[in-house]
């Protein structure tokens, strides 16, 4: 962790790693995609419908990577005020929030033709609900300030107050016994899950979760190169006040 | 082929939860990435007046 610790060591190391990480994406959505609509069976109870799980639930993987990256990001930034944990937490939220409306909207379509309705005030989908809004909030926040560091501050403590919901969309299923259906993959045990469909489900995770390390090493170095420029802005400042 | 994109008769829900998907996660890869080549450029030409005026 500490090798990353400088930001420059960082920009190279990322830009090394990003061609792998996004093959590694092209490669597992391809062929995830491939089982996901064709070489995997139809659900004896759901149909066809069941492919809906193989983005839904992927999408819903990567929103609480996201959340956790950002928490993770917020809480170092302030703690040890760490340069990079800032930007780290500040590039994860918007693909965060694109996930989770992803989530939301093919459970909708996955939920009108199988329980009947677009929405319902469940636990696991008011909870994810509440993520997105967090997103939201936490984006609207960081960019209120005209001193990116105070913008930070005052995020970061909504992003550490919101990460209390993580646990609760993970349990949401298991505490309140409502519409949303219980865990099948990551239960003690063996998943309740057929092979042929785990493997579809897997392979499209994997690719997501890989898409999601690609885009978070564009966007961190996005935003540290956004660092620069402004620190050589206000250093050119400086030195034309000085010539005058 | 026909069977396919009919997906039994699911398809009005099956294919917009693909589509969508593919165009949000489509979208974030292309601005994601063209937010980080313009900030290179502005921070190249950025360096490369501050050296010219130092010269």
């Amino acid at each position: 962790m500490m090798m990353l610790a400088n930001p420059a060591r960082f920009q190279r190391l990322a830009a090394k790693l990003q061609p792998w990480t996004g093959a590694a994406a092209a490669l597992l959505l391809a062929s995830g995609l491939y089982y996901a609509l064709l070489a995997s069976p139809s659900d004896y109870q759901q149909g066809q419908t069941v492919r809906i799980m193989y983005v839904h639930v992927p999408s819903a993987w990567v929103a609480m990577a996201a959340y956790s990256t950002m928490a993770a990001g917020a809480a170092l930034g302030l703690i040890w005020k760490h340069p990079l944990a800032d930007l780290l937490a500040r590039a994860a939220a918007p693909v965060g929030a694109c996930f989770t409306f992803l989530c939301l909207v093919t459970g909708s379509l996955w939920g009108k033709p199988m329980w009947g309705t677009w929405w319902a005030w469940d636990a696991r989908l008011t909870s994810m609900l509440i993520l997105f809004f967090l997103y939201l909030g936490y984006m609207a926040l960081a960019g209120a300030f005209d001193d990116p560091a105070r913008g930070a501050k005052a995020s970061s403590i909504l992003a550490l107050a919101g990460a209390v919901n993580i646990p609760i969309i993970k349990f949401s299923v298991d505490w309140w016994n409502t519409l949303h259906q219980p865990a099948s993959v990551s239960r003690i045990g063996m998943p309740a899950i057929d092979p042929a469909m785990l493997l579809p489900l897997m392979l499209m995770s994997l690719g997501f979760m890989a898409f999601f390390v690609t885009l978070l090493l564009w966007r961190v170095r996005a935003e540290l190169t956004g660092a620069k420029i402004r620190a050589l802005r206000t250093l050119q400042l400086h030195e034309e006040r000085e010539v005058r | 082929m026909h069977d396919f994109l009919a997906m039994d008769g699911y398809a009005a829900f099956v294919w917009p939860a693909y589509g969508l998907t593919f165009l949000v996660m489509a979208g974030l890869a292309v601005l994601s990435r063209r937010a980080l080549r313009r900030r290179e450029a502005e921070l190249a030409s950025l360096q490369a007046r501050v050296r010219a005026s130092r010269s």
